[in-house]
């Protein structure tokens, strides 16, 4: 299983729960099975095309899977998967 | 100048502060390398007059603005910024006759509001629980509605990434020559990362160029929905080899270390990017690691972080760092 940390923007989606364990071994598995278990989540996380949305920031165990393998990025038991949605930063230190 | 006497012309003394913008040292961490066969060496930005590496973006925003006709003394200049973009925009404007308008959330440390206001910058403050998503947001409508205004708007500006592949990269280029494994800096605006990463790519298409990202705390992360998200327009992330999450926490930790550590007195972005750069140090067999501090401590110092616990700081989550 791995747990996946769910920001408070998607919230709503998934009643209330600020973290859910879900099974699979890659990070697409584990988006689906996640969509599965909380329909309303699918479309915020996927585009038509199946592909992960654009403003929506995906990481294993803290690194984003867009510069790794996207949703091919494989993800082991007991890996945090944290979804993020895409934020402005700032100034390189406020700035 | 007619009937002064003719007086002796310094040989390096810059015309006024604009000028000695860029050109900062380089100090090799000795203690917090984790390795004796990796080097890792720190860009000291602060070394620019305003204390941040945005005099770098700013005065090549400004410039080419300049250049292009955009904008002439008198014309209002409006960015928004979470502090140094604005505060070295406050510099220059002032300089050069530019009254300056910066939309900045309003749950920033005091010292950049202080600052702004000395160089008289006017501030239109945006819903902190937005984050720097809600200063964007604000300061584009604003620009949108009043003709007044110019936006350099840092995250569109190609003039920001060109800043550091025409000025930092070619600067850690002198000191290191090839021999460069990885580059870490702080994804912002993604222009630090850009430009430095297109030219040390040129340079050798072997170093790995590192963007060390904040996870912004839930009270700054106030979408109404994912669509409310921002993707600045400047970055281009297939240049990038990883993109590693760091804590609020972490970073201040991390800024710690390096004063505590080091001597160097650094923001807490800075702190956050030492921390990626020891772990990708940590996984080299041997290179050099560079990684860019983006700013000085002193505009974080009404934060007591240097002399309290990170557990007993206040408001670490609910701060916009950087």
């Amino acid at each position: 299983m791995a747990k996946v940390k769910i920001p408070p923007v998607l919230r709503p989606s998934v009643s209330g729960m600020s973290e859910v364990e879900v099974e699979g071994s890659s990070v697409g598995d584990v988006l689906h099975a996640l969509a599965e278990q909380h329909p309303e989540t699918k479309e915020q996380l996927f585009s038509a095309e199946g592909d992960l949305n654009k403003y929506v920031n995906v990481y294993v165990n803290d690194e984003d899977v867009r510069v790794q393998d996207g949703l091919e990025t494989g993800v082991a038991a007991g890996d945090t998967v944290v979804i993020l949605p895409a934020m402005a930063g700032g100034s390189s230190s406020p700035a | 100048m007619e009937g002064r006497p003719a007086l002796t012309q310094p040989r390096k003394c810059c015309p006024d502060m604009i000028g000695i913008i860029g050109s900062t040292p380089m100090v090799e961490l000795k203690h917090l390398s984790p390795k004796e066969s990796v080097r890792v060496f720190a860009k000291l930005e602060f070394y620019n007059p305003t204390g941040s590496v945005k005099d770098r973006i700013a005065k090549a925003m400004i410039e080419q603005a300049e250049a292009d006709g955009a904008i002439e003394p008198g014309q209002t200049i409006l960015e928004p910024t979470s502090g140094n973009t604005g505060i070295s925009l406050g510099m220059i404007c002032r300089l050069k006759g530019y009254p300056l308008e910066v939309v900045m959330p309003e749950n920033v440390t005091e010292e950049r509001t202080k600052l702004l206001h000395m160089y008289g910058a006017e501030i239109t403050y945006s819903e902190g629980s937005k984050g720097s998503n809600g200063a964007v947001e604000l300061a584009l409508e604003m620009a949108g509605k009043d003709p007044k205004y110019y936006m350099p708007y840092q995250y569109g500006n190609q003039a920001n990434p060109d800043a550091h592949y025409n000025g930092t990269a070619p600067e850690i280029i002198d000191e290191l020559g090839t021999d460069i494994a990885a580059f870490v800096a702080g994804l912002g605006t993604g222009g630090t990362l850009m430009g430095n990463g297109r030219r040390l790519k040129e340079n050798n298409p072997g170093t790995q160029i590192v963007a060390a990202e904040p996870l912004q705390g839930e009270d700054v992360q106030g979408l109404r929905s994912l669509e409310d998200g921002f993707i600045p327009p400047i970055i281009d992330i297939s240049l990038l080899d990883r993109k590693i999450l760091v804590s609020n926490r972490d970073g201040i930790v991390w800024t710690q270390k390096l004063f505590f550590e080091e001597g160097i007195f650094a923001g807490v972005s800075s702190g956050a990017i030492a921390s990626v750069a020891a772990r990708i140090a940590g996984e080299l067999d041997e290179g050099n690691v560079v990684f860019l501090v983006a700013d000085d401590g002193w505009k974080y110092l009404s934060t007591d972080l240097w002399i309290k616990s990170v557990d007993e700081l206040e408001n670490v989550d609910s701060t916009v760092w950087w």
